[in-house]
């Protein structure tokens, strides 16, 4: 820690607030998003090898939308649920980083 | 009968070209990696692997083995090559007069890459300090494994790994990386009790930044990857952090001042000196427990000569761990820094206490323990980061240690931080609490709001409602005399009485001693 002044921040525990310095890490922390099942992110960084599908293409459970290539191996990316393809944010060859978004989907009831 | 005394002669001659023949070839190992490999490593900021270990030691105590051992790789034309002591320097030699085993990669060999021999060399010296109780010091300074003696080299620091974990907790040890320490070699140092590293010079990581680049696409340089202050600020890697090569040797120097030989003895004794006079303990810490102070200035206004020397400074800096002396005895300290986070618990405060713990535990040292903190830190990323195993940790570490534990409650001593930072309940031998402490399930604010949530609600003005509220909980809950009536608490002292009383409770807990169920070992937390 420093011996500098800082200026004290607040921190809130159970109702208090109390006077005190934040750490690099708290500060950098991940705020939690709840997950909008309708994006499909990447789970690593890797390689986009193939796009299997296209927009407003409708696709079935588990049938898969395409290979990522990350740590030598490709991953294959699946359809969660009965949809529709509504969006494509990638390209063939691109490579992307981690919780890069790839798809937007929908649900959509197949006949 | 002639003939005799001129083969007398003729042998001393010879003795004497021998000598001279073993200092030459001593002279020629003893050049490492040669001018050229020594240049590099000066141009780098770096000494030489011998120079590190003849200015960490005592003056003229270095005695070294192993110095002729020749490497035993047959492959990709290594058959022909000479690597001088095969990459790595072993002996043995004194601090402060006191006996260490040590060993120091040298860079210029090589690479100070680890192959067959050099690994046999580093456990050598391993089973020496092992059998020996002495303390292990290892010089990290290595490109790796040395990938033309295949499945040897992987053997090699397999043999170490089990070593380093065998030691763990007979012999101190310690590892100073004075140069790039990647892939498998790491885990040695990980299994160490300290781990000393230097800006510039010292790199760990397991992947290094161009496989990172080529295989996920992140750009990173070595340092940001895995330089110094990574270690010693984000990944709690490293205990010790320096700007030189030589402020690191007297680091490792005073360390070494303050801990045992081995786990059957006690740490030196120092002479007994009071703590410097300066501002004083009951100025310290602000009445409000909303408002921060530096428990460090805490910590040395109870120490021989206000003396503290702090373990793992920049790495989760909302709990304080390190040594002190009082009257000339080596005394474990943890402390919550109300200063950082409000001083709570979280993943990494957790470990990194929970871990010092034990080292005390191991060598004998005793723990005092100085709380104030309002508890475990809320937040999703703490919760899926597993607060809850590693903040077991904490309490595993002091339910289990059998040394002296003493506890002073300054301020706030809240919920389940109450209990972890070593409670009565988790046989601390001397709780004692300052008449600021406040020992209870949660802060005023925060069980006002929950127990009288009615009244507050219903009320024609609920701020005013809960402002009175929360007086009306101050009062009845937020002092150490409901905990002191159970018992939980031994004795409310006066702040300028700390230390006496610290130093009671260690001198009265000396031949402490209790009977533990018998178990091959325990399963913490980790």
């Amino acid at each position: 820690m420093t011996k500098e002044k800082k200026e004290l921040k607040s921190l809130v525990v159970q109702g208090t607030v109390y006077q005190t310095n934040l750490t690099w890490k708290f500060e950098n922390r991940v705020k939690w998003e709840t997950p909008n099942p309708n994006y499909i992110y990447s789970f690593i960084p890797g390689t986009v090898i193939d796009i299997f599908v296209k927009p407003k293409e409708k696709v079935k459970e588990g049938e898969t939308l395409l290979l990522l290539e990350a740590m030598k191996m490709q991953n294959q990316v699946r359809m969660p649920f009965d949809g529709q393809i509504v969006k494509i944010h990638i390209k063939k060859d691109q490579v992307i980083p981690k919780k890069y978004l790839m798809l937007e989907i929908k649900p959509l009831k197949l006949k | 009968m002639k003939k005799g005394i001129l083969n007398l002669k003729s042998n001393f001659m010879s003795l004497r070209s021998n000598v001279l023949d073993l200092r030459k070839r001593k002279r020629e190992v003893q050049k490492g990696g040669g001018d050229k490999a020594i240049e590099k490593q000066a141009k780098m900021g770096k000494l030489t692997a011998r120079e590190r270990i003849l200015a960490l030691l005592d003056k003229n105590s270095f005695h070294e083995y192993d110095l002729f051992v020749e490497h035993s790789a047959k492959d990709f034309g290594m058959e022909s090559k000479i690597l001088h002591g095969d990459g790595v320097i072993i002996g043995t030699g004194t601090i402060y007069n006191k006996p260490i085993c040590i060993f120091a990669q040298d860079f210029t060999v090589a690479g100070g890459s680890l192959g067959m021999m050099h690994a046999r060399k580093i456990t050598k010296i391993m089973d020496h300090a092992l059998k020996m109780r002495v303390p292990l010091i290892g010089i990290n300074d290595s490109g790796g494994a040395r990938i033309q003696e295949g499945v040897n080299s992987l053997a090699g620091y397999g043999e170490i790994f089990f070593r380093n974990t065998l030691a763990s907790g007979v012999i101190p040890q310690i590892s100073v990386i004075l140069g790039p320490c990647a892939g498998g070699a790491v885990y040695s140092p990980a299994l160490t009790d300290f781990v000393f590293v230097v800006e510039n010079i010292s790199k760990m990581f397991i992947t290094g930044p161009s496989v990172i680049k080529s295989v996920l696409g992140e750009e990173i340089t070595m340092e940001e990857l895995g330089g110094a202050r990574v270690h010693a600020e984000l990944t709690g890697n490293a205990h010790f952090f320096s700007t030189s090569e030589l402020e690191c040797f007297e680091q490792i120097k005073k360390l070494i001042s303050y801990i045992p030989r081995n786990n059957g003895t006690k740490a030196l004794p120092f002479p007994p000196k009071p703590p410097k006079k300066g501002k004083k303990i009951e100025d310290i810490v602000p009445g409000d427990p909303r408002i921060p102070y530096d428990v460090r200035d805490i910590i040395k206004s109870v120490t021989d000569s206000s003396e503290f020397f702090e373990i793992m400074e920049s790495f989760a800096p909302n709990i304080v761990i390190g040594f002190g002396r009082m009257e000339g005895d080596t005394v474990g300290f943890v402390a919550n820094q109300p200063m950082v986070l409000a001083g709570v618990l979280d993943t990494d405060s957790s470990d990194k206490a929970g871990r010092f713990i034990r080292y005390c535990d191991a060598f004998n040292i005793p723990i005092v323990t100085l709380e104030d903190l309002p508890g475990y830190l809320p937040g999703v990323d703490q919760e899926h980061a597993g607060v809850i195993r590693h903040g077991a940790k904490i309490l595993y570490a002091y339910s289990e240690a059998t040394v002296p534990k003493v506890t002073v409650i300054l301020r706030k001593a809240y919920g389940g931080g109450y209990i972890a930072m070593n409670s009565r309940h988790l046989r601390a031998d001397f709780v004692f609490a300052w008449p600021t402490a406040e020992i209870a399930v949660m802060g005023p604010e925060g069980a006002a709001n929950i127990v009288f949530r009615k009244e507050i609600s219903e009320a024609e003005n609920p701020e005013e409602v809960r402002q009175e509220k929360i007086q009306e909980y101050k009062k009845k809950f937020a002092n150490p005399y409901v905990a002191a009536a159970q018992g939980y608490i031994d004795e409310v002292i006066e702040p300028k009485e700390t230390r006496g009383r610290i130093l009671h409770a260690m001198k009265v807990s000396e031949n402490k001693s209790i009977a533990l169920p018998r178990k091959k070992h325990g399963i913490p937390p980790f």
